[in-house]
């Protein structure tokens, strides 16, 4: 697999057909894979592909605008790819997409807590949006660099267990998990969604929110960057990853896709021709809730 | 001396059916609680969901939606575009632990008046009823 990739990324660099290859390479510390980008043929030997390439690459498709780019995307990669596209931010002939059919991402810092290493780990340590992965397989490609891999229901457990309990509790869960934030915005910078030229908490008129670490401020940039990504995220967990404090981010951005595919029955990323969720309705949409 | 609990209610209405509703029920003199606070909107879909976040930070205890019905909207579809964030958010808010009551959606038209003050009573013995806000409270105000 790994071969394939390279060979591909030597050849569409080698013919001139990308400019740039974005890929993984070894990371500089253990169990880590660390995103790369490659112009020169030779280089595309540094590529590889594991269980550790955790970053969404589709992140920096937007710094080479203009160019052709070649991009190593698998499943979650792929969709945010096409809804990059429905949005207009890049233009589907400029990219040259390898699909890597994927079977999910290890969790590092559980790894390593648990003291585990590549050889003794199981699929328990599979980070819970891969765990419960809908998409394995790239959407859309140019090259397929292995066998497609059999696709599973979505489903949403880790979300369903949290809507069991009472008011009381999922508050006091939500504050638990948010008021560790620092607001640093990692997630923000990692995730392939969020592209806005000024976010809403840099906008000073109308100023939504505070700076620093007040309660309210840290809640409502949580919940606002979960509800900016409705109908738009697709499930790839960059966000909580690229977190330092382990904030489950997650389970907001998973409550919002349970519920648009419930509602809407509606995924991201899916087709180039689909339109963004809250740029479109349906006659009959759901209205019970209205008075 | 324990004086009873009055809510705060900002009341979103847009221009051309629920704020006319509004209107129909005063002028009709229909009785209904003082306690929301209008607010006019050209439109449903005018309302950003944040404007419902950012309310409840501000100290109000509910927050009250309410346009034209399916179909009457002055722009023509404006209402179903907010159909789906408001049930987005109003989904995601009571998933972190928000009373569902406190945050509620209605369709008035301009000559419902009637129901414009029935939902009016309902909107604020629901708030009544789960009492002052004691979640998303802001310690400090945004603009002092």
């Amino acid at each position: 697999m790994i071969d394939k990739i390279r060979k591909e990324a030597k050849r569409i660099l080698e013919e001139g057909i990308v400019d740039v290859v974005i890929g993984f390479e070894k990371g500089s510390i253990p169990l880590k894979s660390t995103p790369v980008f490659i112009e020169k043929p030779e280089d595309a030997e540094k590529l590889i592909w594991n269980k550790f390439c955790e970053n969404n690459l589709a992140r920096y498709l937007r710094r080479f605008k203009g160019k052709k780019v070649g991009i190593v995307a698998n499943g979650c990669c792929s969709r945010a790819i096409v809804n990059l596209i429905i949005e207009g931010q890049v233009n589907r002939d400029d990219i040259y997409i390898i699909g890597t059919p994927c079977e999910g991402m290890l969790s590092r810092r559980k790894m390593l807590k648990d003291g585990k290493s590549e050889k003794n780990v199981d699929d328990s340590y599979l980070y819970i949006n891969c765990k419960y992965c809908s998409h394995r397989n790239p959407v859309i490609y140019d090259y397929l660099v292995s066998e497609k891999i059999e696709e599973k229901p979505a489903q949403f457990p880790d979300v369903e267990e949290i809507e069991k309990l009472s008011p009381e509790e999922r508050w006091t869960k939500f504050r638990e998990e948010v008021n560790k934030c620092i607001r640093c915005y990692a997630c923000r910078e990692a995730c392939p969604m969020c592209y806005c030229e000024v976010c809403f908490v840099d906008v000073n008129n109308p100023k939504w929110l505070e700076g620093g670490f007040a309660e309210s401020d840290v809640e409502f940039w949580n919940l606002g960057r979960a509800f900016h990504l409705a109908g738009r995220c697709v499930d790839c967990g960059a966000c909580e990853r690229a977190c330092p404090m382990e904030i489950k981010i997650l389970n907001l951005t998973r409550k919002l896709n349970k519920d648009v595919k419930e509602l809407y029955d509606y995924e991201a990323g899916l087709d180039i021709k689909q339109k963004p969720l809250l740029g479109e309705f349906r006659f009959e949409d759901k209205e019970e809730f209205i008075r | 001396m324990n004086k009873a609990f009055e809510p705060k209610i900002a009341t979103f209405l847009c221009n051309w059916c629920s704020y006319a509703g509004a209107d129909l029920a005063g002028v009709s003199r229909l009785q209904y609680p003082s306690y929301t606070r209008v607010i006019r909107v050209p439109c449903s879909g005018r309302i950003n969901p944040f404007y419902i976040i950012r309310g409840l930070y501000e100290g109000l205890d509910g927050v009250w939606v309410s346009g034209c019905h399916p179909g009457d909207c002055h722009y023509q579809t404006g209402n179903y575009y907010a159909r789906r964030r408001f049930s987005l958010i109003k989904n995601l808010l009571e998933f972190v632990g928000i009373e569902k009551e406190r945050v509620q959606f209605s369709w008035v038209s301009a000559s419902e008046g009637g129901k414009f003050a029935d939902v009016a009573k309902k909107v604020s013995e629901d708030v009544k009823k789960v009492g002052p806000a004691d979640k998303m409270i802001r310690e400090k105000k945004l603009y002092d």
